[in-house]
């Protein structure tokens, strides 16, 4: 439609006024901090000898089928990654003489992405902090599956009525006052179960008392905004698969932007108050000049 | 054929010496780690005074069909004082293939100690029963082994099974049992009876539980099969010597091949190890190390199993129902698949087909555009 100036920057006030409205959104959210009764894992890469007793028990624990088709002849429960069959496993790394086993499973984040991205809840943070997952208010969007920055929830690809899969603390032995399946079968006590801010302290402890041993980093104190399973290494995070090294959560920025903007629904209210505005005043304009 | 002598009185009596008592008392402690309250001590002397004490129980010991398989396992020593060993600490006071007498003054035999030891002996059945033809296929003196059966077993104070045969059928019973062999517990049903299944089973195992039973009173605890746990409970995948090579993949492929020199896992030429329950992967024949099926370098057949043994073909591999993670590791960065050229070929079609698809989309909105009002 053909416009003049005038009207033109009349249009243009009036959307930048609208977005005024909005309040300001960098700081808008808050930094989560874990709950309470937060529990989680510590575990140690220079303790680990990577007899997969956790990996059994948690097959055992969940009661999980084996996975076949791996590297394993056909014969052995042997996934190569986390999977639908498999909530927790043991990597490798090995270049060289340079070695070290990797316990994967979900971390638990003090703000995870995958809570933040459920549209529908079907994720959240409950008791102890754990994220756990209620099949009830899946869709099967994936979006969980999409955003986790360790790669963990996964979908069954391969049944008709999938869900999700991934770790959730042994939420019912925790219940039961009893710690995760994988805490409590490894042998050399190279992942332990605890309150997180004592497993926190255990981790510095270690850090403090054998310098030269790992890498000076407790993996989880604040990357992704905090992580309830922690980490210490000998050798570098990253060749252990931990990719990320930021401190801000994958949620806060999104959230952040998303929560500000429709913060008491004023934005879209105001937007489409502006939108039916112009179409207000723009009706019957055509069969005007046709006419 | 006297009880009143124990054990202990028996063995100095006939001049056993203790050095050989103890001896055996430490066999029967490998035997039965566990499970067992006559081997629950930590010491062979511990073990001795327990069984010394015990009134040495009258076995009565009835051959079916059998190959007599498990009477030579019994049998079967390597130190020469250990067969008169056997007959001290149990008064075998019938047993067809070794008793003295025959003929008639077998059935008085077998008649006098059912009498004297009226509700007392320990009734031992090797082989299987036939019950086709109203089980004419087995007659002793005139009488089928459905009847000798349930009468000696009517005043037996404990019912054993020994091996496969008398356990649920054993050879006889294969494909297609023309026979009609059955084991001892389809026929006996008004008390327990202890199954010592294998081909044939490892003799202590028979002497532990017959000794417990003398020395305590109490049958050992049993699985829901009848069989003694302190034996049966675990399969021979759990306790092979060989593990280690099945869990790194390392199996033998073909008798006589490299792998199969090397000892490795047996898996690939049928071992039923992972599916049967025995005990002869930690206690072995004839008294000898590595003196057992897979120890010499060939596959478990089952012989225990009733689904197993004679029914599946020896070199079929066995159906593991948990399989543990192996000793290799999946890496933190797997190597990515490459791309399949038929994916890439999809996909080509497709983006070449949207943007055709948008091009004349386009065009046409172009026309669009410079029509001219309608009149």
């Amino acid at each position: 439609m053909r416009t003049d100036r005038r009207a033109f920057f009349k249009s243009f006030a009036a959307a930048a006024a609208t977005l005024t409205v909005l309040p300001t959104t960098a700081e808008a959210r808050a930094k989560k901090t874990a709950p309470s009764d937060a529990v989680g894992m510590l575990y140690d890469t220079t303790m680990c000898i990577g007899c997969k007793a956790c990996v059994v028990a948690c097959k055992e624990t969940n009661d999980m089928p084996a996975d076949t088709d791996g590297y394993g002849h056909g014969l052995y429960d042997s996934p190569d990654s986390l999977n639908q069959y498999t909530k927790n496993i043991i990597q490798l790394y090995k270049d060289g003489d340079e070695q070290s086993y990797a316990k994967k499973q979900c971390m638990h984040c003090i703000d995870p992405a995958c809570v933040g991205a459920c549209m529908l809840g079907a994720l959240q943070k409950g008791k102890f902090g754990v994220v756990s997952y209620d099949v009830s208010k899946c869709v099967g969007c994936r979006y969980c599956e999409t955003v986790c920055p360790f790669n963990v929830p996964k979908f069954e690809w391969a049944k008709a009525a999938p869900k999700i899969v991934k770790c959730e603390l042994c939420k019912d032995r925790l219940a039961e006052g009893k710690e995760p399946a994988c805490t409590a079968v490894c042998p050399r006590k190279a992942v332990i179960f605890g309150k997180y801010t004592d497993l926190l302290d255990e981790a510095h402890r270690r850090l403090q008392n054998s310098p030269g041993k790992y890498v000076n980093k407790v993996y989880g104190e604040k990357e992704l905004g905090g992580t309830q399973v922690l980490y210490l290494s000998h050798i570098d995070f990253e060749k252990i698969g931990f990719r990320f090294q930021q401190d801000e959560s994958v949620p806060h920025l999104q959230q952040s932007v998303t929560h500000g903007v429709y913060k008491g629904f004023i934005g879209p209210v105001a937007l489409y108050g502006l939108l039916g505005a112009v179409m207000f005043r723009n009706r019957g304009k055509n069969s005007d000049k046709e006419s | 054929m006297t009880l009143n002598l124990t054990i202990a009185e028996r063995l100095r009596r006939s001049g056993v010496s203790r050095r050989h008592f103890l001896t055996f008392c430490g066999k029967l402690m490998v035997v039965a780690p566990a499970g067992l309250a006559i081997t629950n001590f930590i010491s062979p002397n511990a073990v001795a005074a327990t069984i010394g004490r015990a009134r040495r129980p009258s076995v009565i010991w009835l051959h079916m069909q059998d190959c007599t398989g498990c009477t030579e396992t019994l049998l079967r020593t390597s130190e020469p004082d250990l067969a008169s060993l056997l007959f001290d600490v149990i008064s075998l006071d019938y047993h067809e293939t070794v008793m003295a007498a025959s003929g008639h003054d077998a059935e008085a035999a077998l008649h006098d100690a059912m009498e004297q030891n009226k509700g007392k002996y320990v009734l031992v059945v090797e082989g299987s029963i036939p019950t086709k033809e109203n089980g004419a296929y087995l007659k002793i003196a005139g009488r089928n082994g459905i009847d000798m059966l349930k009468d000696v077993a009517a005043n037996a104070a404990a019912v054993i099974s020994m091996g496969s045969c008398s356990s649920w059928g054993g050879v006889p019973s294969s494909n297609i049992n023309p026979t009609g062999a059955t084991g001892v517990d389809s026929i006996i049903k008004d008390k327990p009876v202890i199954n010592i299944p294998g081909c044939p089973p490892n003799p202590y195992v028979l002497l532990a539980t017959i000794l417990e039973y003398a020395s305590t009173g109490k049958v050992p605890k049993l699985d829901a099969l009848g069989r003694p746990k302190f034996a049966y409970d675990k399969t021979i995948h759990e306790h092979c010597p060989r593990r280690a090579h099945f869990d790194a993949g390392q199996f033998a492929a073909q008798f006589g091949d490299s792998g199969h020199r090397e000892g490795w896992c047996l898996y690939k030429l049928g071992c039923k190890g992972p599916v049967t329950h025995a005990p002869c992967s930690t206690r072995h024949f004839n008294e000898v190390v590595d003196c057992w099926p897979i120890g010499i370098g060939a596959p478990c057949v089952g012989c225990t199993e009733k689904d197993i043994a004679f029914t599946v073909p020896i070199f079929t591999t066995a159906d593991i129902k948990r399989p543990f993670p192996p000793d290799n590791y999946p890496l933190v960065n797997p190597e990515h698949k490459p791309v399949s050229p038929i994916a890439t070929g999809v996909a080509g079609l497709v983006g070449g087909a949207l943007l055709g698809a948008g091009f004349l989309a386009s065009r046409k909105m172009g026309d669009d555009s410079t029509d001219a009002p309608k009149e």
